[in-house]
């Protein structure tokens, strides 16, 4: 055996071994070997002993144990102790319905110029249809006083139906009905004691029913919310981490960690372990922006891609959800009475009082850049009739470092704008002179922009509108993660109207494919034609 | 002709037949599993596709630099020096010699394994597409270590072209082993290290002595 000959044989057999040996180890990481990835390890600890403690029992508070008769004394005797909480609460986002602390700036929030494409306006507090979501006693907004319990007493009694009647049977000084008041003073008496941290049930309330019933605007916010399941929300669901809104949704004087749409929600993805007060409210706060295990090429898609992205293949998965909304149609009557007509799901698809509706349920989302920022058209900002307004949308493009793909609910309809002024309209709804009243968009429209300010020609007409709502409750777990070929594929990508990035699998160049596939198929003629001619002369070969 | 007897030269080694048989089956694989990722199949499945396609691409990286160090501890390298000596002729031979039976204008010999037009072909390959296709390979893998060298479409686009003037070599050069003595013939030189050619071939004692077997 000559030294050259034994070189190259070690040389094959190192070949051979370091072949198997990358085998091995590229597929070891690719396979479930078990080892928990750095995300959820973070995750876990980020919220291990989370159970809150305390160090009051409020049945015993001396405050409390008194006969009210209005839910202003209630608030009074909260306050007796916790003296700063209406001061903090006032200036809250919660409270002001605004979204700028300033509140001469009545630009953006449901109390100032903000419009959507369901109620359309909150026309500056004074629909009082839409105060049964604000925080304070007897629809009176702003004016009035905080209502403590709407989020912190979890016994679902209803106080304003129980101060209503003490003030109607203590008009009459029947013995049995006094007898009755007392009963109903005693209830009152249990109820309030039940204070609690806000439960889901609370913020559900209203931001599972916002729009005017359940499911109505988010689509990833519902009452199927209450009480989840682990498949229909890994964080929330009772049989898995049975996350509270609030384990995630943390506060600082009252004010509560979320989404203001003028604002990214964090400016920075900040990561527990970089800054432990960061608000927790972004999925990197907790999992990391490396969630994946070690070499997951999963890991390289959080510059680009949104967890939720991929995490949340579809929303509205239990209870179905408002995605078109057509206010052309309101007003019809039939025997001269308002309607409503019930479609699929059990749910209204047409109301005399707010016009066409369409349901969906298992929605897959659209999907947008996204800063975290949304555009907002305003009751006060000039639009264009002819195209379909963006009354909201996500702000963000490929080349803005902060932006991912998001994924969205985008809800449709047509609402009322001003064909003069090219802006759109704030109708008051509810009330004597609103429009679910009188039925004449014209009138509620006057009266409406007035409560806001804003001028009205007098003539209006409808215009499409959409209005976007970010997706992120409702996380699956990790095993209902979408597949790469919900958007790795050339047709029918969930991702085909994203541009300003090569997604392979969807895209191609159609030069370099043709070039490509014209020298291959060009070389397979070739050499068929060439094995024809060879077989038809024999090589040559006479015999 | 007929007269001439066929004999057989140890033509291959060992390591370089090895190479031959991992790299054709690498390549097929990799086609297989890029267009699958390229979108113009479903086969595998995406991911898995993915996981194949950067383990066999990275096993590659690692062979080849064994293929180039066997190549030049050799001298091996000297057989893809390219050369229009005969180049023609070997031209004129596939394109109308053949069909009429005339022999071969180049036999093999241990010194010159390759005829003119391989010699081309191969020294195109070895030296201008494999090396394009690996650094686009890698940088494609590790694009989201080193951004902003080279965008992905960039990236993706000549990576796919590349592959697929691979796989017209593929289909040329699965075409042209079977234009031995028999259609199969050049495939067991491969195989087994022995090749058939004409005995009028001269052949120094020094190769059969330190190449005969048995």
């Amino acid at each position: 055996m000559t030294p050259r000959y034994f070189l190259k044989c070690c040389l094959t057999v190192i070949a051979v071994t370091a072949f198997f040996c990358s085998f091995q180890a590229a597929f070891a990481s690719t396979l479930e070997n078990g080892e928990e990835a750095l995300g959820r390890k973070l995750a876990k600890q980020a919220v291990k002993d989370s159970k809150r403690w305390s160090t009051i029992d409020h049945t015993k508070v001396e405050a409390l144990n008194k006969d009210f008769t209005s839910g202003e004394e209630i608030t009074g005797a909260c306050l007796s102790c916790h003296s700063e909480a209406a001061t903090q609460f006032h200036k809250t986002i919660h409270w002001t319905w605004l979204a700028s602390g300033d509140k001469s700036d009545i630009r953006y929030g449901k109390a100032g110029y903000s419009v959507n494409n369901f109620c359309i306006s909150g026309n500056a507090m004074e629909d009082k249809g839409c105060l049964k979501c604000h925080v304070s006693w007897n629809k009176k907004g702003v004016k009035g006083e905080v209502n403590c319990l709407k989020c912190h007493n979890s016994s679902g009694f209803n106080f304003n139906e129980a101060f209503g009647d003490i003030k109607a049977f203590s008009e009459d000084n029947d013995p049995e009905t006094n007898e009755m008041v007392k009963d109903i003073q005693q209830e009152i008496k249990q109820a309030i004691t039940k204070v609690t941290f806000p439960t889901r049930k609370n913020c559900g309330e209203c931001h599972f029913k916002g729009g005017g019933g359940d499911g109505v605007k988010h689509g990833d916010l519902d009452t199927s919310l209450t009480k989840p399941n682990r498949m229909l929300d890994v964080h929330m669901g009772i049989d898995g981490k049975n996350f509270s809104c609030t384990r995630c949704h943390t506060t600082v004087d009252h004010h509560i960690a979320g989404r203001i749409y003028t604002n990214p929600a964090v400016e920075t993805r900040k990561s527990l372990i970089e800054d432990d007060l960061a608000p927790k409210i972004t999925c990197v706060s907790c999992h990391s922006s490396e969630p994946h295990k070690n070499d997951s090429k999963m890991n390289d898609h959080t510059d680009v891609v949104s967890c939720q992205a991929c995490h949340i293949p579809k929303y509205a998965r239990v209870n179905p959800t408002k995605m078109w909304w057509d206010w052309t149609k309101a007003g019809k009557m039939k025997d001269g009475k308002p309607y409503v007509v019930k479609g699929p799901f059990g749910k209204p698809v047409y109301k005399s009082i707010k016009g066409e509706f369409r349901w969906e349920k298992n929605v897959i989302p659209e999907y947008f850049w996204s800063n975290g920022s949304q555009t907002s058209t305003t009751a006060d900002d000039i639009i264009d009739p002819a195209q379909i307004v963006k009354v909201s949308h996500p702000v963000g493009d490929k080349t803005d470092p902060e932006a991912r793909i998001f994924p969205f609910k985008i809800h449709r309809g047509k609402q009322p704008y001003d064909k003069i002024h090219k802006k759109l309209l704030a109708p008051m709804l509810s009330g004597k002179r609103g429009f679910w009243t009188t039925f004449d968009m014209n009138d509620a429209i006057e009266y409406g922009n007035k409560t806001l300010g804003i001028p009205y020609s007098g003539e209006f007409d409808y215009v499409e509108t959409t209005y976007a709502f970010p997706i992120t409750h409702m996380v699956a777990p990790k095993e209902n993660a979408l597949n790469c070929t919900e958007c790795h594929i050339r047709e029918n990508s969930r991702l085909a109207s994203i541009t300003g990035l090569y997604l392979p699998g969807r895209d191609k160049s159609n030069l370099i494919d043709i070039i490509g596939w014209l020298s291959v198929f060009g070389a397979l003629a070739g050499v068929f034609l060439h094995g024809i001619g060879r077989f038809f002369t024999r090589n040559g070969k006479e015999n | 002709m007929k007269d001439k007897k066929i004999i057989k030269i140890y033509l291959y080694t060992r390591y370089e037949r090895f190479w031959h048989w991992l790299q054709s089956f690498m390549i097929i694989c990799l086609i297989v599993t890029g267009l699958e990722i390229h979108g113009t199949y479903k086969l595998f499945g995406f991911q898995t596709a993915v996981n194949i396609h950067n383990f066999i691409g990275l096993s590659w990286l690692i062979l080849f630099a064994f293929f180039v160090f066997w190549l030049f501890t050799t001298g091996e390298w000297k057989q893809y020096i390219p050369t229009t000596k005969k180049l023609f002729s070997v031209i004129l031979y596939y394109s109308w010699g053949i069909f009429q039976g005339k022999p071969h204008p180049i036999q093999k010999s241990k010194g010159a394994k390759h005829n003119p037009l391989q010699r081309l072909a191969y020294l195109g390959i070895s030296a201008m597409l494999l090396p394009v296709q690996m650094v686009t390979g890698l940088l494609y893998y590790l694009y989201n270590d080193m951004l902003g060298i080279l965008p992905l479409s960039i990236l993706a686009v000549i990576h796919t072209l590349i592959a697929l003037f691979l796989l017209n070599f593929l289909v040329v050069h699965l075409y042209m082993t079977t234009t031995g003595h028999s259609l199969f013939s050049h495939i067991t030189g491969m195989i087994t290290g022995w090749e058939e050619i004409y005995e009028t071939t001269e052949i120094a004692d020094w190769e059969t002595q330190a190449t005969r077997k048995n």
